[in-house]
């Protein structure tokens, strides 16, 4: 094929261009034409279509997402907002901290394990750019059923490539969910969490400032990888027969990406860069004009210069490759040598592909011949943007009330615990995350299964940050404006229950195809609720990411808005863990419980729905937290009730050490209202409890006494020895 | 008997590291010969007498679904007698 340059386009205006191959519309490529004031060059046009895909763009969600800024509740915590490759928050004695989560959806469908495995790299990469040394990862996943085939084909996989990149690198990876529904076969999740480590001063920004510093590529070298994979995979429905379409895969290297963290650490240390930013989705096209738009503008690239593996590509291929393990930087020419020495130390290939120019356009010349001539922002920035249409689905007019049995006592309950514990949803996922290194570096303090993953910041201190991801799609499927409070909410349980006080907010808004109206209604009332309870509870939400299209035919999967919040422990020795060690221990249980369940796993494993979303009720799970927080010292273990309700709660807190308890509960033991939570004291604090309860006045109940060989629930005998055999077996039988 | 040999390659597209660590530790060792290097990977399947067309389609269809990962790799089956 010719080189397509733009002089050829303003002399061939009419020339014909496959721009709904490549995933635009009509109107779109019109909008482009008008910007430019003639045809886009081809490699315009494969800039343009990468960078306004629904995956760069954001242009179905972003009139939505802009709530999390106009709702921003005032906080010194924050110290990089949403906007920069990840937000930084202040957790004290001059550290700052960097998380976030990202899908990787569909690639994990294509290709399961280098579909994860490239998940986690390009969330680490993301974590890198902020400054921050990634310090450990966490993964939401969600597949179809579990004993469907091609689960078996993707759970698999998946879980290997989260472990084979996470492992590779170093990182632990401490925490996230499996969850099984019918609506995700087809459609996996796997939504990928980082957080990294850094001082104040080290913070980095993606910006390409001052005329005449140079842009540099360094770390892999370019090749055909996910070319066209934003554009294509992540924003269109998979449709059979379409095969041509699919992109080839993109594979990873996690031992490239661990030179590539030394490598950029180093550069980091020694201050050697104006602004730096990784390669990711739509590779160098999003790099180059997102680093040119946050400066000034002017950028020019020799694309000749960037080194390939595949010397066959052609200049749109470049600009559009998604090979692995790339970043971009921007350096003073002064510090070019010092950078260069690095690179080699650390055996990275770095090269000089362009300067920041004057004035306000991207031009990108290959071998002499200009084939980019933009303003960088339409490209990275001012891309269509959609209010689509929004339509509250018929599907909420015919939901019926949750009728199921809910055993309370006897040979029931007993076999009822059984089916729960042993539901694939409810099971141990040991076989999980034993095949992910959860303490390697030695700062894990907590790791699944407990309430969140906690990490020690600093070895002198003890300071340390939790973290949890939580999602009950079932809720916002019924009610998704509660249903993400609800998530939110179990989130900073979750983190409160370990002892640590919640700081920040960041989430990854699964959800079906942005064409449908239906769809559309869950994910504006999903990023309603997430807002406003942020700004009540204070919280700032400092990124995030939008995954639609996770659609098979006119099936959507559940609203699945996953909300990972981040909290601060200033003492990781104090932490609380949620298993009970020791016999003669008061357990009680800490809220009230109601009739809740709708969505709940129990009804689930009956096939029943339910008709309707608890409410959420933020100003008790403030003043749940403010208990938990303030009875930290006196609570031998904690644990969130969610998922299973308080049967599944009480299971879980004897299993974990085997040590049983004799309970005497009068509610019912399978609904699921939040802000709940079972802890386990010495008989000598129970006083103290009450204060606090009446302090904060939250309801709580003695429920028995720790100890012995079995879980007793009223007169229902259940040996952990079996309970223990239910719950361990169903993952080893499911996936051998 | 015959081996009916299985050879698996990742496509020409995708990014192979194996292959590179082997290309960057050739000239370490001296050896200056490789401009670029990439791995497979080689089954040897033993049948008894000649294989016939339809052993050799049940191997095609191993070599598709268990041997290669076809979304990555491409294969090619022949007979060595």
């Amino acid at each position: 094929m010719a080189l397509d340059t733009v002089s050829i386009a303003e002399t061939t205006p009419n020339n014909e261009q496959p721009w709904r191959e490549l995933g635009l519309k009509e109107d779109e490529y019109a909008r482009i034409k008008s910007i430019l004031n003639r045809r886009p060059t081809s490699s315009e046009l494969a800039m343009y279509s990468v960078m306004w895909s629904e995956h760069c763009s954001y242009k179905s969600s972003k009139v939505h997402l802009k709530q999390f800024g106009e709702k921003a509740p005032k906080s010194d915590a924050l110290l990089v907002g949403i906007g920069e490759n990840a937000g930084v928050v202040d957790i004290g004695q001059g550290y700052a901290v960097t998380f976030k989560i990202e899908s990787h959806n569909h690639p994990s469908f294509v290709e399961p394990y280098q579909g994860a495995a490239t998940g986690v790299g390009g969330i680490v990469r993301d974590i890198l750019t902020m400054g921050a040394r990634p310090i450990a990862v966490m993964d939401p996943l969600r597949f179809g059923l579990a004993d469907a085939p091609d689960t078996r084909r993707v759970l698999p996989g998946i879980v290997a490539g989260v472990g084979g990149y996470g492992n590779c690198l170093g990182l632990p990876n401490i925490g996230g969910e499996v969850v099984f529904d019918e609506t995700y076969a087809g459609n996996p999740l796997v939504n990928a969490l980082c957080v990294g480590v850094m001082k104040h001063s080290d913070i980095k920004l993606a910006t390409a400032h001052g005329t005449g510093n140079l842009v540099v590529l360094f770390g892999a070298k370019t090749g055909g990888d996910g070319i066209g994979g934003v554009s294509v995979l992540a924003s269109e429905t998979f449709a059979s027969g379409k095969a041509a379409k699919r992109p080839a895969v993109q594979v990873g290297d996690p031992f490239a990406e661990k030179v590539l963290i030394e490598c950029s650490l180093e550069i980091f240390a020694q201050d050697l860069v104006v602004g730096i930013q990784d390669l990711g989705g739509a590779g160098l096209s999003c790099a180059t004009s997102e680093l040119a738009s946050a400066g000034s503008g002017g950028m020019d690239i020799q694309l000749e210069k960037v080194p390939l593996r595949d010397p066959s590509l052609s200049p749109e291929e470049i600009l559009m490759s998604e090979s692995q393990e790339r970043m971009c930087a921007i350096i003073e020419p002064s510090k070019l040598a010092a950078f260069m020495k690095i690179c080699k130390k650390w055996d990275v290939t770095a090269t000089v592909i362009g300067q920041v120019s004057e004035g306000d356009r991207l031009k990108i010349t290959f071998n002499g011949e200009l084939i980019v001539d933009v303003p960088p922002r339409t490209v990275a920035h001012d891309g269509p943007v959609y209010n689509r249409p929004i339509a509250k689905p018929a599907y909420l007019d015919s939901l019926t009330c949750a009728e199921v049995p809910t055993p309370s006592k006897g040979a029931e309950l007993k076999a009822a615990v059984l089916k729960l514990m042993s539901s694939p949803n409810m099971a141990d996922k040991s076989w999980v995350t034993s095949q992910y290194d959860r303490y390697v570096q030695g700062n894990s303090v907590l790791a699944q299964p407990e309430d969140s993953g906690m990490i020690r910041i600093d070895a002198q201190t003890n300071l340390g940050v939790a973290i949890s991801t939580d999602a009950n799609a079932r809720w916002s499927y019924l009610d998704p404006y509660e249903g993400a409070k609800l998530a939110l909410l179990e989130s900073c349980r979750n983190i409160a229950t370990t002892g640590a006080k919640p700081l920040a907010v960041t989430n990854c808004l699964n959800f079906g195809s942005p064409e449908d109206p239906g769809v559309m209604w869950q994910f504006s009332e999903t990023v309603r609720g997430l807002a406003d309870a942020c700004l009540e509870l204070g919280l700032p939400v400092t990124g995030g990411n939008v995954s639609f299209y996770n659609q098979t035919g006119s099936v959507a999967i559940l609203p699945t808005p996953v909300i990972g919040v981040l909290g601060v422990i200033q003492d990781v020795r104090t932490r609380t863990q949620m298993g009970i060690k020791t016999a003669g221990l008061d357990l009680y249980l800490i809220g009230t419980t109601d009739d809740d369940l709708s969505g709940s796993e129990w009804a689930y494993l009956h096939g029943v729905m339910g008709n309707t979303a608890p409410k959420a009720d933020l100003a008790m799970e403030q003043r749940l937290i403010n208990l938990l927080l303030d009875g930290q010292s006196i609570f031998e273990a904690a644990h969130d009730l969610s998922n299973g309700g308080l049967v599944a709660g009480l299971a879980e807190m004897t299993l974990r050490y085997t040590v049983g308890a004799d309970l005497a509960v009068s509610v019912n033991l399978f609904s699921e209202t939040p802000g709940r939570v079972l802890v386990a004291v010495k008989p000598e604090d129970a006083e103290q409890l009450t204060a606090l309860s009446n302090k904060f006045n939250i309801t709580i109940a003695k429920l028995g006494t720790t100890g012995g060989d079995d879980l007793i629930i009223n007169d229902a005998v259940i040996p952990l020895s079996e309970l223990s055999q239910a719950h361990s077996e169903t993952f080893p039988k499911l996936f051998g | 008997m015959a081996t009916i040999i299985v050879e698996v390659m990742l496509k020409p597209e995708i990014l192979d590291p194996q292959g590179q660590a082997v290309a960057s530790a050739l000239p370490r060792l001296g050896f200056t010969f490789a401009k670029s290097v990439r791995q497979g990977k080689r089954f040897e399947i033993i049948v008894e007498g000649e294989p016939t067309d339809a052993q050799l389609a049940e191997v095609n269809k191993a070599a598709e679904t268990l041997l290669s990962n076809p979304v990555i790799e491409t294969y090619l089956v022949k007979v060595e007698k």
